[in-house]
């Protein structure tokens, strides 16, 4: 039975089927930590597919080694079988509740949402904001507050990520509960410092040293580059914003802050990552192998990738007009974004991230839970 | 050397392991390869799609093996899985060479696994290729390919001619018969085993049950064709390296997945429901294929395993569901066997365990993991013998060249893999041999090759 995309339980049976199979071969067991974590288990449950499903990469190594992969009749494609229970759990685990199993992961809603959030912002400027003030050209501290009073975008801000993250955490706690019970008492500090460092390093996203499978074979590690470039860009933006914030509360100095300041630094490094990874991942993306790739995730990574970039182009674009007539403009284009970006984290791709987290803290619990249980030599 | 025009200098036949060694060896000599792979590029690679690992000789440690295998250990190896019958100075020849494959792979493109990671059984023996076998040979065909090999996928060999010392080959494609005429050869297409016709004069109609574990394009066309030329054959006809496999196995192709890891658990059966060999003569990795013989030479070629809920919690199930009942007689039943004759089989083994874990009181005696069968609900699984590759092959010398009766070499005509794997393995098995033999004779035919053609 080949890999459809189908129903939940369809797709569940036919991912159980493939990882019966990779079980019982494990050749791909030096790829990836998945294959170590399915080896010790006899069986594959729901709670353990989940769990395998979010700590697969995607890399897709396995699949281009697979002497099991179409056209033989065992038809095994574990990258794609596995990416569709993972979106099935995204969904299955939506904050508030009333959402599981209604929302679409077409990637549709987070473009549209992000698009109604820049519109509605402007549409409240104009209505709120004089002309000769939103088009005017303004400079020197607090000039950002003349177009949108710092309280409402700080207000509207903080409402989106409190959102944001009470969702992701109440969705991560649900997930965690639905991968079953943890192993008990094992330490601590290794554990963390495993997790910390596969989730920074993407270890997983490496195809055991030899980098992903791109189309034919061809081995580089061009996708954990362009991950890595992403990440680390958000991470620096998300540290220039804090940055801006002591530098507003603390030392009383109001944005838009000089070029040469740590903020527009940090922001312009993190921004030109963020743009340099988005592109790379979407050019990869579409020169991929559609082998291993399940065509109904596609729409919400896109998505996301869009989003990301967006955020990041339109801050570039804040920080060249920020001294014209087109800062006004400008100003709203961006922060609807940011906006739209956070509104929508929670319901698209964006879940990967904490729940591969997660996936990633309990195979480094196992694996303590295991190196403490086994016979000393 | 005739100055008549050739098609290339060095024809490799079969795209295996051992035809790729042989085409990017010959290739780095400097010779003009073309590669025949009968399959199409999809299933690529012979029987090495199937593949783990490498047996390889080495004085200590390296990043890719643990401990030592020095050559003596490696030679009493082979020498007490084949009961001395393996040819000595090419068994001398593939251990010496055995210890450089590791790094003449990596440097076409083959990455391994280390030796110290925990996911792989502890092994001082034999080192472990990345994504096993089909990533190998993606690595070797992707290298073979940036060296300017032509390879051409769905051809098949079907006719040699030799002779005269220029031989050419008859190649079947889908939308053409071809010649292609060269100066030397190397044939690399492994056993007969996917020759049913073959198999059958040999093992008789039960040879039809036979579950092929590797690739359907082992026809043996060549090897045939070699044999009638006057090449001298190796090894032993009626015999084939197998294992026991699921019975609902694919008829081709499904390696290492439809194994049965439990069979030394429970007891196994014959279709009369009688016992007819001791369980627990194998329990560590010989298990496998101590059981593939013992299922060939059964009435039908079929054997069941049997165990109960209890017993099954000790091994890795099946890919295939278990064939379930709650008692033994309805399991019988089930499996086509007649219920009185299993019912008493199981009474009589369960009467006949002792307290040490043995049943010695009965005929077959079960040396160990003698365990009752008594809590349901009941479990077996059908059981076929699957062959890995048949153990008839060519004579070859120390320089991969197929020899005559007479001892006198054919001229131009190498051969490495598989269909000369029986100069040193003419029965019995030690994991990753057969790949090393297609590493180190496949370099070797292809050296040798391009020396002939070039000369």
């Amino acid at each position: 039975m080949p890999c459809t995309d189908d129903s939940p339980e369809r797709i569940a049976a036919e991912a159980r089927r493939a990882l019966e199979i990779c079980n019982a071969c494990q050749y791909c067991n030096g790829y990836c930590a998945l294959f170590r974590a399915l080896k010790s288990r006899r069986q594959v449950g729901r709670a353990d597919m989940l769990f395998l499903a979010n700590l697969c990469h995607s890399c897709r190594s396995c699949y281009h080694a697979c002497q099991y992969a179409p056209p033989h009749a065992f038809a095994v494609n574990l990258p794609k079988s596995l990416s569709l229970v993972r979106q099935d759990s995204y969904r299955d685990h939506a904050w508030p509740p009333v959402l599981r199993g209604r929302l679409r992961y077409s990637g549709r809603a987070v473009v549209v949402a992000a698009l109604l959030a820049v519109a509605g912002l402007s549409l409240a400027a104009f209505l709120a904001v004089p002309p000769e003030t939103l088009f005017g050209q303004h400079a020197g501290p607090g000039a950002f507050y003349r177009v949108v009073p710092w309280e409402i975008m700080a207000g509207l801000a903080g409402i989106a990520m409190l959102w944001s993250l009470l969702a992701i955490g109440f969705s991560v706690a649900a997930f965690w509960r639905s991968m079953g019970p943890a192993p008990a008492n094992v330490p601590l500090l290794p554990v963390l410092r495993e997790t910390l460092r596969d989730a920074a390093t993407l270890r997983n996203l490496g195809g055991g040293g030899a980098g992903c499978d791109g189309r034919d074979g061809g081995l580089s590690q061009a996708r954990r580059r362009c991950h890595h470039a992403l990440f680390y860009g958000v991470a620096l933006c998300f540290t220039a914003t804090g940055v801006a914030t002591l530098y507003d509360h603390l030392l009383g100095w109001q944005a838009p802050y000089p070029l040469f300041s740590l903020p527009v630094l940090l922001g312009s490094l993190g921004g030109a990552g963020m743009i340099a990874g988005t592109t790379g991942l979407a050019l990869l993306k579409r020169r991929a192998d559609p082998g291993p790739v399940a065509a109904s995730v596609t729409g919400a990574d896109y998505a996301l990738l869009v989003l990301l970039f967006l955020t990041a182009a339109s801050g570039f674009a804040l920080l060249g007009l920020r001294d014209t007539a087109a800062m006004g403009p400008a100003l709203l284009v961006h922060l609807g974004i940011v906006l739209g970006l956070f509104a929508t984290l929670p319901y698209g791709k964006f879940l990967h991230a904490p729940f591969r987290v997660a996936a990633l803290l309990r195979a480094a619990m196992e694996r303590q839970a295991e190196a403490r249980d086994r016979p000393r030599a | 050397m005739t100055s008549a025009p050739r098609d290339c200098d060095v024809l490799v036949i079969g795209g295996g392991n051992a035809g790729l060694c042989a085409a990017i060896s010959a290739r780095r000599s400097g010779a003009a390869v073309t590669l025949l792979e009968s399959a199409p590029k999809a299933l690529r690679g012979g029987n090495a799609r199937h593949s783990r690992n490498f047996r390889v000789m080495h004085d200590g440690p390296t990043p890719w093996l643990q401990g030592r295998y020095p050559a003596q250990d490696y030679w009493s190896d082979l020498e007490a899985v084949t009961d001395g019958a393996a040819d000595e100075g090419l068994a001398r020849l593939l251990i010496a060479e055995s210890a450089g494959i590791v790094d003449w792979m990596g440097g076409n493109g083959v990455r391994f696994q280390s030796g110290a990671d925990d996911a792989l059984p502890y092994s001082r023996k034999t080192a472990f290729f990345l994504g096993g076998g089909k990533a190998l040979v993606n690595a070797l065909y992707a290298t073979a390919e940036a060296l300017g090999i032509t390879i051409h996928y769905d051809s098949e060999a079907c006719a040699l001619h030799a002779k005269d010392g220029l031989p050419s080959v008859t190649v079947r494609h889908p939308k053409a018969m071809r010649v292609i005429r060269t100066r030397a050869v190397v044939v690399a297409s492994g056993g007969f085993q996917a020759d049913r016709g073959w198999l059958r004069d040999r093992w008789g109609d039960v040879a039809d049950r036979f579950v092929i574990r590797g690739t359907p394009h082992a026809t043996g066309a060549m090897l045939k064709a070699l044999l009638e030329d006057g090449a001298q054959p190796v090894g032993t006809a009626g015999h084939c390296h197998m294992v026991a496999v699921d019975s609902r196995s694919p008829g081709f192709d499904a390696g290492i997945v439809t194994r049965l890891d439990g069979i030394a658990h429970g007891i196994v059966v014959d279709r009369d429901g009688r016992r007819f060999a001791d369980e627990g003569s194998h329990t560590g990795p010989t298990r496998f294929s101590a059981w593939g013989d013992r299922v060939a030479r059964c009435p039908g070629a079929v054997a069941f395993s049997i165990f109960d809920s209890a017993i099954e919690t000790r091994f890795r199930p099946s890919i295939f569901p278990a064939v379930r009942a709650d008692g033994i007689g309805e399991l019988a039943v089930q499996l086509g066997i007649d219920p009185a004759a299993l019912e008493a089989t199981v009474t009589g083994f369960n009467a006949a365990i002792g307290g040490d874990g043995s049943a010695m009181a009965i005929q077959p005696p079960k040396t160990r993991l003698a365990t009752p069968i008594r809590v349901p609900p009941f479990g077996a699984y059908p059981m076929r013998a699957g062959v890995t590759s048949t153990c008839l092959g060519v004579r070859v010398d120390g320089q991969a060249r197929v020899l005559r009766e007479d001892g006198r070499a054919m001229e131009g005509v190498f051969a490495a893999g598989v269909i000369m794997a029986p100069n040193i393995l003419g029965r019995g098995y030690l994991a990753g041999s057969a790949m090393s033999i297609g590493a180190v004779f496949g370099r070797i035919a292809g050296r040798e090759a391009a020396a002939y053609a070039l000369h």
